[in-house]
């Protein structure tokens, strides 16, 4: 049994590939994940830890989670609290110092103002991020700052490419101002309109557009639509005059669809984040997306 | 009461000066326009509040307008302003560990009376026993940890339980952890769960059943938390591979009498886990734990081995185990001892050589069907020795079958139903209601 032990050890140990040359980055969503290849292209190795189709407040820790984490050198997350379900799991198991603190461990969330910050946090209302809003990556200046910082941060850690990651936030740059523009024109009927949200995560998308959120699917965020708040909605949803229901492509389509039937008022799935849909490839698609979908209903 | 007086007084004085001076009008008519004449100047008055009312208005949204251009820039200004912003609100208890509570409150209702409980080939040791009947305090528990400095974090679980009407505190895990070591080292020293099996460094807590498998109750008290150092080692492979060991002081159960100066009990461990695919993750695990054991709690002194081997796989739709997915876990022990056991219930009598091996393991499954729904079953077997002093034909088994219902991540209620046969004609029928929550701090659990 000792020697079936130590052969499992001698086989471990074998397996374990050389170390990368490259700078391998950690992202915890895939939106940073598709920011990392416009800011640093083929520069880095990206791995991106969830999916959207995944809600990215409850992930597991899982084992190949711990592995990237093992082998990164700088973790990109959007922090605020959101992934403190699973992410000091992954740190503290990984045992790697290079992205646990300092200049390897980048919170987005940390980089700009966040809205909804709490003056008190209490669990009776829902599940609650102290430190605001997490959800940034649909207001397109909150996603500049944070390249802008994240550029800064990939010169910092790998100087030996500053020039490249310094041409590519600036191309970056140009081309995303030039978007915002654009999208700025075509959203202009939004203006002013009301939606009814799944969770509260579209606040900086809705500041942005100058919409608004007339009530959520969630009684309280985190709490899974009940039937009796539901109903409740259904005056909410009508005498509002919201446009549509909006959800993101992880959740549970049942609830919007119930109020949807009730109210005539159309239930759409937001991609939310980059791979929401067949459509967001990277970011420019992801808004590209998002507000065709959110125009589309107004047709 | 003098101005009333000088009121009617004036009023009178008035009435007679408007009568002299202007032809006669009825007084309710005089009243009248006077009222008239006041609601005029209120109107007037009412007119400007409005129209500043308006300007403010027009000022406030002018302001808004401003605001809102500036809060581009404002967005971009935080990048600058993030180490400033954040040292405002610190005050001095922003250092605080992160506090986290576990309530744990149970029903337990035994067929058979577990005084009477014994479990064949297997003595009964730590706290790998039946609960108690009735209505009951589960163990509940208190963690504080933090970041010490740049290099170490700690943390300090305590336990406060009842015994027999008495309620008993323990240090449950009290360690310290280094955050700095270089390529993938983490040691740690204090008292802990060692990282033997699967659910050994697993707080009850986390578990699916309200109790330990029949192998942890066995071999293990339960679980075996000791005072000693860890190292352990993360590869640098896409495939997760730990390694690591530890050494223990041996004060409790298998290891028992704190031998080698103190150093009495030793462990070997490896896991290694990855994806297959987005929906499917899996874990597996061999660890030995080696003990000097003297005078242990089963009468046994010796060399004590125990092999642990751990399996688990998950399956989630999407890899969403939120809303749902499929859980299997497996773990088999093999208990290989040598040595001398003395019969506990007479330490006169001479003590027994024995060199045997005994054998458990336990097959679980968790089906989620809803974001708050889960229900599991799992089956336990111990393979007793077929000589020695703990020899026995009969090998204990156990069948147990649990719903749970999650309102939130931080609260659950559960419903188990076991059927126990420790021993042969001797069949345990448990019911188990329990309640369990968490306070405080968000906890991150492991895979």
């Amino acid at each position: 049994m000792r020697k079936l032990m130590f052969w499992l050890i001698v086989a471990g140990v074998v397996l374990s590939a050389p170390a990368q040359a490259k700078l391998r980055v950690f992202a915890c969503e895939p939106e940073w994940g598709s920011l990392l290849a416009e800011l640093a292209g083929e520069a880095v190795s990206v791995d991106v830890a969830t999916s959207a189709l995944q809600d990215v407040h409850v992930v597991e820790a899982r084992p190949s989670l711990i592995a990237k984490m093992r082998q990164a050198d700088l973790l990109v997350c959007s922090g605020a609290q959101l992934e403190i379900g699973w992410l000091p799991q992954l740190l503290k198991q990984a045992g790697n110092p290079k992205v646990s603190s300092g200049p390897g461990n980048f919170m987005a969330a940390s980089q700009v103002t966040t809205l909804e910050k709490p003056a008190s946090v209490d669990r009776s209302a829902g599940d609650v991020h102290p430190d605001g809003n997490p959800h940034i990556q649909l207001d397109p200046y909150r996603v500049l700052a944070v390249a802008k910082a994240l550029s800064a941060r990939l010169v910092e850690i790998d100087p030996g490419n500053a020039a490249l990651y310094q041409q590519r936030l600036g191309d970056f740059e140009s081309r995303w101002q030039s978007a915002i523009k654009g999208w700025e024109a075509k959203a202009a009927p939004l203006k002013g309109k009301a939606v009814v949200v799944h969770h509260s995560s579209w606040v900086y998308l809705l500041q942005w557009l100058g919409m608004r959120e007339i009530g959520s699917l969630e009684p309280k965020p985190g709490v899974p639509p009940t039937s009796a708040h539901l109903s409740s909605l259904i005056d909410v949803t009508k005498s509002g005059g919201a446009i549509a229901i909006i959800s993101a492509a992880y959740q549970d389509t049942k609830p919007g669809a119930w109020l949807s039937e009730r109210t005539g008022v159309p239930a759409l799935v937001l991609p939310f984040t980059v791979g929401g849909d067949d459509r967001s490839k990277d970011l420019f698609s992801l808004y590209d997306s998002t507000l065709d979908d959110l125009l589309g209903v107004l047709k | 009461m003098r101005p009333l007086p000088i009121a009617i007084a004036l009023s009178l004085a008035l009435t007679a000066a408007v009568d002299a001076a202007e032809p006669p009008v009825d007084p309710q008519i005089a009243a009248l326009a006077e009222r008239i004449r006041a609601l005029e100047a209120n109107a007037q008055a009412l007119q400007k509040q409005a129209a500043d009312a308006l300007a403010a208005a027009q000022a406030a949204q002018a302001e808004l307008q401003q605001m809102k251009a500036a809060q581009q820039d404002a967005a971009v200004a935080a990048v600058s302003a993030v180490s400033s912003a954040g040292a405002t609100g610190a005050s001095a208890n922003a250092f605080n560990p992160a506090i986290a509570v576990i309530l744990n409150g149970l029903y337990e209702n035994h067929s058979r009376d577990p005084v009477d409980y014994q479990r064949a080939g297997f003595p009964l040791v730590g706290e790998g026993r039946p609960g108690e009947r009735g209505l009951q305090l589960g163990e509940s528990e208190l963690s504080f940890a933090a970041n010490i400095d740049d290099k170490f974090y700690g943390q300090l679980t305590v336990t406060m339980e009842n015994e027999d009407g008495e309620t008993h505190t323990g240090i449950e895990e009290a360690y310290i952890e280094t955050t700095a070591l270089p390529e993938g080292f983490t040691a740690r020293g204090g008292r802990f769960y060692s990282n033997i099996g699967y659910l050994n460094s697993h707080h009850t807590h986390t578990d699916y059943f309200s109790d330990r498998p029949l192998a942890y109750q066995a071999f293990l008290g339960n679980q075996y938390a000791d005072d000693g150092v860890q190292l352990r080692w993360v590869a640098p492979t896409e495939t997760y591979l730990e390694f690591g060991s530890e050494a223990f002081r041996g004060s409790g159960y298998p290891a028992e009498g704190s031998t080698h100066s103190g150093v009495g009990a030793k462990t070997f461990f490896m896991h290694a886990g990855g994806d297959l695919g987005i929906e499917n993750s899996w874990l597996a695990g061999a660890s030995l734990l080696h003990a000097d054991t003297v005078d242990g709690e089963d009468g046994f002194s010796g060399r004590s081995n125990l092999f642990l081997f751990d399996f688990t796989w998950k399956w989630a739709p999407r890899g969403a185990f939120k809303d749902a997915g499929i859980v299997l876990r497996s773990e088999y022990f093999v208990d290989d001892r040598d040595g001398l056991v003395r019969d506990a219930e007479d330490p006169e009598a001479l003590a027994e050589a024995w060199n045997g091996r005994r054998r458990g393991a336990y097959v679980e499954g968790l089906y989620r069907f809803s974001r708050t729904w889960d229900a599991g079953y799992r089956y336990d077997k111990l393979w007793a020795a077929s000589s020695g002093p703990y020899a026995s034909d009969f090998d204990p088994r156990r069948h147990s079958a649990m719903l749970t219902w999650h309102n939130s991540e931080f609260s659950l209620m559960r419903l188990q139903l076991a059927h126990d046969e420790p021993q042969p004609h001797f069949i345990d029928n448990v019911l188990t209601l329990q309640y369990q929550v968490s306070l405080g701090a968000h906890g991150a659990h492991k895979f």
